[in-house]
């Protein structure tokens, strides 16, 4: 009944998952740094980086992710030679891939610290400043700790929503799980059960994060 | 209150006027799946493929299978403002013919054995080959020139893969969502070449922006013999379009449909092919 | 525009943020001239690929029709969704386990399913187990997909909703003897609702977004895909993405303008209970959901209280 499961090599159904899951992992990793620099900048003293920062935002948050994974491969690697240091196209649409997530995602993550930034009671930012602390030693030191440990609920949601994303990336040939489960309907007959292999592989995936994250955010949710 | 009653409104709006349109689509199809004199006629073209089947700015259509398509509707009672075309992507074919949807199929329709087990082909009435579309000053000739090289295709095609495993499996292949996308791509040095069938590759050089930039290859690295499918068992229609074809072919109303599409790319087509003659 | 982050910049501080505002927009400056270059160079910036634009029948042959084909999916999937939403996230709340449970498992599953998975496995669905039309079936797997899975978020939603208003208001119901029903219907449910209003406008934009999946995977006919026979016809790739992303834009800029308008609008008019949950208050409930970040985006969670910084 699972035989059709075996027949694919180019990607193994463990093979597709797996490209999910370090799609996943290395967006993830890129989104918080860059999320963590928007946030940063929307709540900076520097008005220009404060319109930039809120510009990206708004601009990114309301183009689908299609458009902009398939405008890294056409746009950025065609028009302007982003190749990611690769010439194997496998290779360049995985990273490809990755740099369209992580400027997606990093809208969205940036949404949530900025959120998290207004849960920092304001007696701790005065604080700072009344010690004489700088605006970055503020942000790095007293905000941003407290800050981060209140939004893993959120963050979780967008990790979750993340790796549910990475089936886009099958608009551009990288070979993970969308792409392999395309290949399967249209060769099998055994559509249901197709459908249904795949779908337990993402709750695979989603389902234990989301638990592990949520009991880690209850455990290290500021008490106050 | 009146907020929820205005919403209450726009929804009640939204949802009259949706199934309005879904059963207006669908009495359509009801109406037209039987052939009938002076009914609509549903045929099933490409609606992106320049030269072959493309949607045209004014709305209309253009291309060679369009040509094709209208001639032989002509032969079969239908004039051109019976004809209705219907946008049928490759996945969609066989399913569109054997539900009736379309009454007939002329959209880069390879005949093989595997699609005949579900469909009824008439003709062929175009011999194509898998080609090579390059830059004009390009030095690929062969397909093992190929190895090293940067190749394009469409996600999931055939053609592509042919290649890698046939001639060239150092090919680095690109795969993109459309054939146009690849051209931008061609004409933009990231990729060296481009694979598919060379009528579908003519139509996209002959193109007014292109004109002269790219050159085929002229590789006849398979041979796709389209026909027009029809709905298996419906052995009638499969008569009736072989008689329109041969009758286009000797009227040059072939000839010329294949100067008017194809004649800007250089295309040296083939000539007409034998209805029922399979070039393996 | 003094925040609590940082003091009232004095001289020393104002010129430091010039100097970075100023390397910060030679920067800027610098990739938009990189950009422009490379566009130039590349031929991308031809008249010829830009002129159709200005011209009537590319929108209404290919660009138009697209859009009313994404904004008919939208449309639909929330009429669809909203209250299979709300059925869901009350059954969530139910006293009973043999209703909760279920209804639990429903959403959590859906959620977890990446909607492009559920839009292919509906469109094999409808292909071989209805005699939905090869034209409308697109249309119908699109749907189906977005309903499953913004019904499971929107069950969320209302969840939140219903959770965050104050204990004492079921309390009260109960105490002049309301039934559950009628606590729900009359009490909970309008307040919950007016309060989650801007969070469920907003989801729109993540609907409209996810039309998108539908072009790419299974030929749905939207914005998207009507793109790509343009793109065939005027061999303009790149500039036809540049535009219909503008088009995203300027239509998902419009619908959270509604939500922020309709939000200012309840809070305004207070009518019911009184309190209607400000952005700040949505924010606890939902912080990622105010600026319309489910579906492909992020999901919201909850959150203490919260001030303002910025």
């Amino acid at each position: 009944m699972f035989d059709f499961l075996s027949d694919y090599d180019n990607p193994t159904l463990l093979g597709a998952f797996w490209m999910t899951v370090k799609l996943t992992l290395l967006s993830g990793i890129g989104s918080l740094v860059w999320g963590t620099l928007l946030a940063a900048m929307r709540v900076s003293p520097v008005p220009l980086m404060r319109g930039f920062g809120t510009a990206y935002v708004n601009i990114v948050r309301n183009i689908p992710l299609t458009v902009i994974i398939i405008f890294t491969s056409l746009g950025l690697a065609d028009i302007f030679g982003v190749t990611m240091g690769a010439s194997d196209f496998k290779v360049q649409g995985f990273r490809l891939a990755i740099l369209g997530l992580v400027a997606y995602t990093a809208a969205f993550v940036c949404e949530a610290i900025r959120s998290g930034i207004n849960t920092v009671p304001l007696g701790q930012a005065e604080a700072a400043r009344a010690i004489g602390l700088t605006f970055s030693q503020t942000l790095r030191l007293i905000i941003l700790p407290q800050a981060f440990r209140s939004v893993i609920g959120p963050l979780a949601n967008v990790l979750i929503a993340l790796t549910k994303n990475t089936t886009v990336a099958a608009a551009i040939g990288v070979a993970e799980a969308a792409y392999l489960m395309k290949e399967m309907i249209e060769n099998e007959a055994q559509t249901v059960l197709i459908g249904a292999v795949f779908a337990f592989g993402f709750v695979v995936l989603t389902l234990p994060t989301g638990l592990f994250l949520g009991w880690l955010s209850k455990r290290l949710a500021v008490k106050r | 209150m009146k907020l929820r009653k205005a919403s209450a409104a726009a929804a009640a709006a939204i949802v009259l006027s949706i199934t309005a349109t879904a059963c207006g689509g669908d009495g359509d199809s009801d109406s037209n799946s039987g052939s009938g004199g002076g009914d609509k006629i549903k045929i099933g073209i490409k609606y992106d493929q320049p030269g072959l089947g493309q949607k045209e700015p004014d709305g209309s259509f253009s291309g060679f299978d369009v040509d094709v398509a209208t001639y032989v509707a002509k032969e079969l009672g239908y004039d051109a403002d019976q004809i209705e075309f219907v946008e049928t992507k490759s996945a969609d074919r066989e399913n569109a013919l054997a539900r009736g949807d379309v009454k007939f199929i002329a959209a880069t329709y390879s005949i093989t054995d595997e699609r005949k087990q579900k469909v009824d082909f008439a003709g062929p009435y175009l011999l194509a080959h898998q080609d090579l579309l390059v830059k004009s000053d390009s030095k690929i000739s062969e397909a093992t020139d190929l190895n090293g090289q940067n190749l394009c295709s469409v996600v999931g095609s055939t053609s592509a893969q042919n290649v890698k495993n046939d001639f060239a499996p150092k090919a680095n292949l690109k795969e993109n969502g459309t054939y146009s996308e690849c051209l931008a791509g061609l004409q933009s040095g990231a990729v060296d070449a481009l694979t598919t069938d060379d009528s579908i590759l003519a139509g996209y050089a002959a193109q007014e922006q292109y004109k002269g930039k790219f050159k085929l290859a002229g590789l006849k690295l398979s041979n796709e013999n389209y026909g027009i499918g029809v709905k298996k068992g419906d052995t009638e229609t499969v008569n009736k379009i072989n008689a329109a074809l041969e009758k286009m072919v000797k009227e040059k109303a072939w000839d010329k449909a294949v100067a008017d599409n194809f004649g800007p790319a250089n295309y040296k087509n083939e000539p007409a092919p034998k209805i029922g003659v399979i070039v393996k | 525009m003094s925040s609590v982050l940082y003091d009232a910049p004095g001289p020393r501080a104002k010129r430091r943020n010039l100097i970075i505002s100023v390397v910060f927009f030679a920067l800027l400056a610098l990739l938009v001239w990189f950009i422009w270059n490379t566009m130039d160079e590349k031929g991308q910036l031809e008249w010829a690929l830009w002129k159709p634009f200005t011209q009537s029948e590319a929108w209404t042959t290919y660009l138009l029709p697209g859009l009313a084909d994404t904004l008919k999916a939208a449309a639909l999937a929330m009429v669809i969704a909203l209250p299979l939403g709300a059925f869901f996230g009350i059954a969530r709340l139910s006293d009973h386990r043999w209703v909760r449970l279920p209804a639990a498992w429903v959403v959590e599953f859906f959620r977890a399913i990446p909607v492009l998975l559920l839009m292919l496995f509906a469109n094999e669905f409808y292909d071989r187990w209805t005699n939905v039309t090869s034209e409308q079936r697109p249309l119908y797997a699109v749907v189906t997909g977005l309903v499953l899975y913004n019904a499971s978020v929107l069950a969320e939603v209302v969840r939140a909703g219903i959770l965050s208003l104050p204990k004492g208001q079921s309390e009260a119901a109960m105490a002049i003897g309301l039934r559950k029903s009628q606590t729900m219907r009359s009490i909970l449910l309008p307040q919950a609702v007016t309060a989650m209003l801007p969070a469920i406008v907003s989801q729109l934009v993540v609907i409209v977004k996810d039309t998108a999946l539908g072009g790419v995977m299974i030929g749905f006919t939207e914005l998207l895909n009507s793109r790509a026979t343009m793109a065939s016809y005027y061999a303009n790739v790149i500039p036809s993405f540049i535009v219909v992303a503008l088009i995203y834009i300027v239509l998902n800029f419009i619908l959270t303008s509604f939500a922020s308008w309709l939000e200012k609008r309840l809070r305004r008019s207070k009518k019911s209970t009184g309190a209607v949950l400000s952005a700040e208050d949505m924010e606890e409930l939902n912080p990622a959901a105010v600026g319309g970040s489910f579906g492909t985006g992020g999901e919201g969670g909850g959150l203490p209280g919260s001030r303002t910084y910025t």
